[in-house]
């Protein structure tokens, strides 16, 4: 075992950081569905990566083998240079893991909870010290079952710090969770990605993973279908802008072709009665579309813009949206 | 891969601190889980009831209602005042001195069971109902005080010893068939819920994805259980022995080594039971299944001998038979291990086999 006063006095400066998580053509099926199919992966050390996918796409599988809790079919798992079928017991003592659908024990206190967590891990920060850390400090002593959702998520949040983890597996960490809660837990994230921390995380918000995530891996149907930065995943489907309209219920559709050989348009699509523009120059497409508009006489209802999202290149990709399954 | 070598190298976060070594105990993952399940144990009122105040609700109830009753005095109707000073010599008869008419109207209507009146000839007429017990019982003694005050000596002289004592009354019986299903209760709803509850809400999941060395987890129950299981008894038999003078004849060191082991081997049967249950209403299905039967004829409110012979064989290897016959024996004849000792070995056959077989189907998620 390799304990951590001798990793740090053999600590040397590095220029690049080390892979801390590295898949390798990783497999695992479910009676008839492949949950994970052929996924090759490296998460480096300080960064937060995520895994963003509809619901089904194999974020948490894949997850769950990374945490050692399931077994892979086949394919290679190395996670801080270590292996799960023979370093398992060293590697529990250095992950952080907050899981979906965990409801702690309702009965006890925050603190107790904590102190509970903190009893399995060899090194660690005070339990109070981590309390503290999630904002609970005030409810130390307030049982689980009367904390909201929002409290609940940073509970298990600090039942993941207690080991002091080099790795931080967070599975969905703001489902479910209001507008509010969400953003108090985001400022947590970076808090510890501030702090150094590798993180894993999955979550089916595309403005989650733009906000925390270095990079991020888009899933679907067990296969990583789009890897990168957020900033790089958007530039490659080339649009910068979405325009989306609507002409109500008049009698006359608008004619779509006539759009698609506007200057800045690079794709047009209908949705819900909606049509989206994907533009690259929204200060040229708008005027044009309005022009067109009017030339075609359709009343305009609704004129909406946004700038490209990771949910765009996620539709681009696949022709659904994140949120559809 | 030497990239992921190198990961050794990488810098500790922040915050990093090791544990001081005075909390070691307190600290300690099997304290901590053992004070978990103490603490929800404590702050779950219904459970409280059912383990503490139930089983003794119980023996009040039916120790009340099955109390031994002083002999019953019987009511009998004399017409003469010296017949009914001749039969008040008699502690068992209550006499009334009626009127002819009014006793012959008390006798018909079961107010009395005997009406002495004098016959021809200075004789004693007894007129009743052969067919009453009482009437005859009645019979029997109002003519015994009548002889004997008209001076008969009786040849054989006789001395009354009385045969009261603790130890045959129903409640004498009653208390370790209760202790016994309070044994047997409490150890399979006391494991079987926990653990079925922390499956379902995936705590138990997580807590594998900690170092949590996974027969700590196990054992804290065992030793939650073991703790309980001092104020279960005490309770149960410091209420018998101060309410009802219920004996402890045999020694507490068997006594004790019995309630363990027999905690023990039906905490095994709620983990086996537990061990691969997703819903709590299907544990609580199964653990009705299996303690129904063993409640109703291993002899918790009534000897198990009135089933007939031929199941008498599966009744005796039943847990709950073994630990109250074992229980009987040891508090109501003093028995030691060597007369328990088929009793302990059924206990313990339940307990290996029952612990092995859940260990190899238990489910972790």
């Amino acid at each position: 075992m390799i304990d951590r006063d001798s990793r740090d006095t053999g600590r040397v400066a590095e220029s690049v950081s080390p892979v801390a998580l590295r898949l390798r053509n990783l497999r695992k099926a479910y009676k008839d569905v492949v949950a994970v199919d052929a996924i090759d992966l490296e998460v480096r050390a300080g960064e937060c990566f995520g895994l963003l996918g509809p619901n089904g796409a194999g974020k948490t599988t894949t997850m769950e083998i990374c945490e050692g809790l399931t077994a892979a079919d086949s394919g290679d798992v190395a996670l801080l240079g270590m292996h799960w079928n023979s370093d398992a017991a060293e590697l529990r003592q250095r992950l952080g893991i907050q899981l979906q659908e965990t409801q702690l024990a309702e009965k006890l206190t925050v603190l107790e909870t904590v102190a509970l967590f903190r009893s399995f891990f060899r090194h660690g920060p005070e339990t109070s010290e981590v309390i503290a850390q999630v904002q609970l400090g005030e409810k130390r002593n307030s049982r689980v079952g009367g904390l909201s959702g929002g409290q609940k998520q940073r509970l298990a949040l600090a039942c993941a710090l207690v080991g002091d983890p080099d790795f931080l597996f967070l599975d969905e960490p703001t489902t479910g969770l209001d507008p509010q809660a969400r953003r108090q837990l985001w400022d947590l994230i970076e808090q510890f990605k501030a702090a150094g921390r590798t993180i894993l995380l999955t979550t089916h918000y595309m403005d989650e993973a733009e906000r925390l995530c270095d990079r991020v891996a888009i899933m679907d149907h067990g296969r990583i279908i789009a890897l990168g930065t957020p900033r790089e995943l958007i530039a490659s489907i080339g649009v910068e802008h979405v325009v989306e309209f609507s002409a109500g219920h008049a009698a006359q559709q608008p004619d779509v072709s006539a759009m698609r050989q506007m200057e800045g348009v690079r794709d047009v699509r209908t949705e819900n009665g909606n049509i989206l523009l994907h533009v690259t120059q929204l200060h040229q497409a708008v005027p044009s579309l309005l022009r067109e508009l009017n030339r075609q006489g359709v009343p305009l209802t609704e004129l909406r813009t946004h700038s490209a999202t990771l949910e765009d290149v996620f539709v681009t990709l696949t022709g659904r949206h994140l949120r559809d399954e | 891969m030497s990239d992921l070598t190198a990961f050794n190298t990488v810098p500790t976060a922040v915050g990093a601190k090791p544990s001081p070594r005075g909390a070691a105990v307190a600290g300690h993952p099997l304290v901590q889980l053992t004070l978990v399940r103490f603490r929800e144990f404590l702050r779950e009122p219904e459970a409280m009831f059912w383990v503490f105040v139930f089983p003794i609700l119980l023996a009040a109830g039916l120790g009340v209602a099955f109390r031994n009753r002083p002999p019953d005095v019987l009511k009998i109707a004399a017409v003469t005042p010296e017949m009914t000073r001749s039969l008040h010599q008699e502690k068992l008869l209550d006499v009334q001195e009626l009127s002819p008419a009014a006793a012959e109207d008390a006798l018909r209507t079961g107010k009395v069971a005997l009406l002495v009146q004098p016959g021809p000839n200075g004789t004693a007429e007894y007129r009743y109902d052969d067919t009453n017990p009482e009437g005859r019982a009645a019979r029997l003694l109002a003519d015994r005080a009548v002889q004997q005050a008209a001076g008969r000596v009786d040849p054989v002289a006789s001395t009354d010893s009385l045969m009261r004592e603790p130890g045959s009354r129903y409640i004498d019986f009653l208390i370790p068939g209760l202790l016994g299903m309070n044994l047997m209760g409490s150890a399979i709803w006391g494991l079987g819920f926990a653990i079925v509850d922390a499956r379902r809400k995936k705590l138990m999941k997580r807590l594998i994805a900690t170092p949590m060395p996974r027969h700590y987890y196990l054992l804290s129950f065992v030793l939650s259980r073991l703790l309980l299981l001092v104020i279960e008894v005490g309770a149960l038999l410091g209420f018998g022995a101060l309410v009802f003078q219920v004996p402890l004849r045999g020694s507490l060191l068997v006594l004790a080594t019995l309630c363990i082991l027999g905690s023990l081997a039906f905490s095994a049967l709620g983990l086996l039971i537990a061990s691969r249950v997703q819903t709590i209403e299907a544990a609580s299905g199964l653990m009705n299944l299996v303690m129904l039967p063993m409640w109703i004829v291993s002899g918790v409110f009534f000897s198990a001998q009135r089933f007939p012979d031929v199941i008498q064989p599966v009744i005796k290897a039943l847990p709950l038979t073994a630990a109250i016959d074992a229980l009987r024996a040891n508090m109501l004849q003093g028995a030691g291990f060597a007369q328990i000792g088929s009793e302990l070995g059924i206990l313990a056959a339940w307990l290996v086999v029952s612990f092995t077989l859940a260990l190899s189907l238990f489910r972790w998620r």
